[in-house]
């Protein structure tokens, strides 16, 4: 942590939830993001501040620029403008799995799994980082690295069964229903021990009883993990329900940020999601 | 017991282990009962060190997907400095077996560190440039092991890149001289030492593709983004599977070098390192079992053949075509799959007719 520390900032800047996490650092702090593909502006001016266990949503029409968004904030592309701190700390420049080393983990809108690895493996691949062990114990299979391998196989157990997957945990990830897979990707983020997961429409694909499920689950997740969720969804019943707050983007510029009413009746998201009402002549 | 045999890739991996001690015993057998002539005893060492190259290689190819075209580059730096350190150390070390395994631990070193520096600008390429980049970097290595004059006199250890460089005093002798290579040289490989050298190559690949590296790489190789964004370093991932890779080239390069009496760096060309290829697609990407028996295979068949002189490389050829289409194409199973069913078939109302009798 030393190397960073000196760009770590003081003053903690207001987050989406003024009362909740009022005088933590915030966990991500976007300040005047931007990126330019060519001439295109895919993201413009965008301003986030995220407190260390809030639930936010990030909504707005397809095309809006939100999984530029994610990309960006994971360095899968670097910005034009502007910066990212995660806990703190700049991450100009940064490949994405520094970044997710800093505490940032993320699913993805189309399923990324490691789909010839079994369930479990998925989940022990997320543990990498955590397994504390020197290449060359792993390489002659030294005591260490059994003791190493057992633990986390435990932890990669207890986190699959924390999300109820812990019967598929031997399963080729490929060959699960799309439901699971979407909650495995959870789960293997999860094994990083970020300190904010980005969801990518966590919600797409499954039926009304799973998102139901998913939505206690996030909340689980907030609640014992103690870290903050971030997610793009468009599931309007799920965003609702469970983000204590929002933001709208449109054209890759925030259009309205608030509290779920709050965002229900802002003239502007209504604009953005029905389009403007003809005014009368 | 039963939980460690229950699992499929300790199973796999264990069946590869016995398979290879196996046929160690069973040529040691044949060995004892005088069953071997000279030229068979001479395929003995060749074949652990084209298994051992394979089974490196891939390491490289298969598992992690990235496509090396230099693998005899690094053997010729092992074969090289192999054979040097096996003669510097002629009168230090007396016994023969740790001279032996002394030149392959520094030959395997050597690869190594060769492996990392090149891999240092090599590994920011992918696919085919990576392939294009190895291939040159095998010829780079060979020309200059060809060109490398090294040599021992009273006063010590001499190295140059030309003869009139090199000034060996009186009683002294080259190791390397050039364009000539290595000339006599003490043929110290033994069968056995090649039999640990292909278990120690077994050992290491196969415990790196069931460690937390293997699903590392493995993980790389599925998807590359979702690897990342789980916190894992896809180029040192790629850097450890090719210094790994080339240490045990290397290795199997001081092996193979001081099994001949002389040896020029034209050894180590293209050519081998293509043959190392093929040996590892044939068997199976991934598959290391299937490396070994390729290897084996591949390497007798042309030398069991040279009765037949100049028809033995078409056969060869053949041979690459048949078991291209018998592992890939589709419609040539199906061919096999029907004829194999009307045969069985044919079997079957036999001893149907049998049973109404």
């Amino acid at each position: 942590m030393n190397e960073y520390s000196r760009k770590i900032l003081k003053v903690p800047t207001y987050t989406l939830l003024r009362e909740q996490d009022k005088d933590k650092l915030p966990v991500l702090d976007v300040r005047n993001l931007g990126i330019d593909f060519g001439g295109l502006t895919a993201v413009d001016s965008f301003n986030i501040t995220i407190g260390p266990t809030e639930i936010s949503g990030l909504i707005g029409p397809n095309g809006a620029g939100k999984t530029t968004i994610f990309n960006l904030l994971t360095s899968v592309y670097q910005p034009t403008r502007g910066s990212i701190l995660i806990n703190g700390i700049d991450t100009k420049g940064m490949t994405t799995h520094k970044v997710n080393k800093l505490g940032i983990a993320r699913t993805f809108q189309n399923i990324r799994l490691f789909t010839d690895m079994s369930a479990l493996d998925n989940v022990k691949v997320g543990l990498h980082n955590e397994i504390k062990c020197p290449f060359i114990c792993s390489m002659l299979h030294l005591p260490p690295y059994q003791r190493a391998e057992a633990a986390a196989t435990r932890r990669a157990m207890e986190l699959l069964d924390f999300m109820g997957l812990a019967d598929v945990a031997d399963q080729k990830a490929g060959s699960l229903p799309y439901g699971v897979q979407r909650r495995l990707e959870i789960v293997r983020a999860l094994a990083t021990s970020p300190s904010i997961i980005l969801l990518d429409e966590p919600a797409a694909g499954m039926n009304p009883s799973e998102t139901t499920e998913l939505m206690h689950q996030i909340r689980r997740i907030r609640d014992i993990f103690h870290i903050a969720i971030f997610l793009i969804e468009h599931d309007m019943n799920l965003v609702m329900n469970v983000c204590e707050a929002i933001a709208v983007v449109n054209y890759g510029r925030i259009i309205a940020k608030g509290t779920p009413e709050e965002i229900r009746q802002d003239p502007a998201v209504i604009e953005a999601y029905l389009g403007r009402e003809e005014e009368k002549a | 017991m039963k939980k460690i045999l229950g699992n499929k890739n300790t199973r796999t991996n264990l069946v590869t282990y016995l398979v290879v001690i196996a046929a160690f015993v069973l040529v040691k057998a044949c060995n004892s009962l005088d069953m071997l002539n000279s030229s068979q005893k001479g395929y003995l060492v060749p074949i652990c060190v084209y298994i051992s190259l394979a089974v490196s290689l891939n390491l490289l190819v298969g598992v992690c997907g990235e496509l090396s075209l230099g693998h005899a580059g690094f053997m010729g730096i092992g074969a090289f400095a192999g054979v040097v350190i096996a003669a510097v150390l002629k009168d230090a070390v007396a016994s023969d077996t740790v001279r032996l395994l002394l030149a392959m631990i520094t030959g395997g070193l050597i690869a190594g560190v060769m492996g990392f520096l090149i891999g240092i600008p090599v590994l920011r390429l992918r696919g085919d440039y990576l392939a294009i980049v190895t291939l040159a970097f095998g010829e780079i290595m060979k020309n200059i092991i060809g060109n490398t004059y090294v040599g021992m006199d009273e006063e010590g250890f001499h190295m140059a890149i030309s003869t009139s460089k090199m000034k060996l005093g009186e009683g002294g002798k080259y190791i390397i001289s050039g364009p000539l290579g290595a000339t006599g040289v003490e043929k110290l490989a033994t069968f056995t030492m090649g039999f640990v050298l292909v278990m120690f190559t077994l050992f290491v690949v196969l415990n790196l593709i069931n460690s937390k590296e293997g699903r590392a790489i493995k993980a790389v190789r599925d998807n590359r983004i979702a690897a990342e964004s789980v916190g894992i370093n896809v180029t040192a991932f790629r850097m450890k599977a090719f210094v790994v890779s080339a240490f045990l080239a290397g290795m199997a390069g001081a092996l193979f070098g001081l099994n001949y009496s002389s040896m020029t760096a034209s050894k180590f060309n293209f050519n081998t390192s293509i043959n190392i290829l093929v040996f590892v697609v044939l068997g199976g990407m991934g598959n290391i079992l299937g490396s070994v028996i390729s290897a084996t295979v591949l390497y007798v068949l042309p030398e069991a053949m040279r009765s037949l002189e100049d028809f033995r490389m078409i056969l060869y050829a053949v041979v690459l075509i048949l078991v291209m289409l018998f592992t890939w194409s589709p419609k040539f199973k199906e061919a096999v799959g029907a004829a194999s069913e009307k045969i069985t078939g044919l079997f079957k109302k036999k001893k149907e007719v049998v049973g109404n009798e």
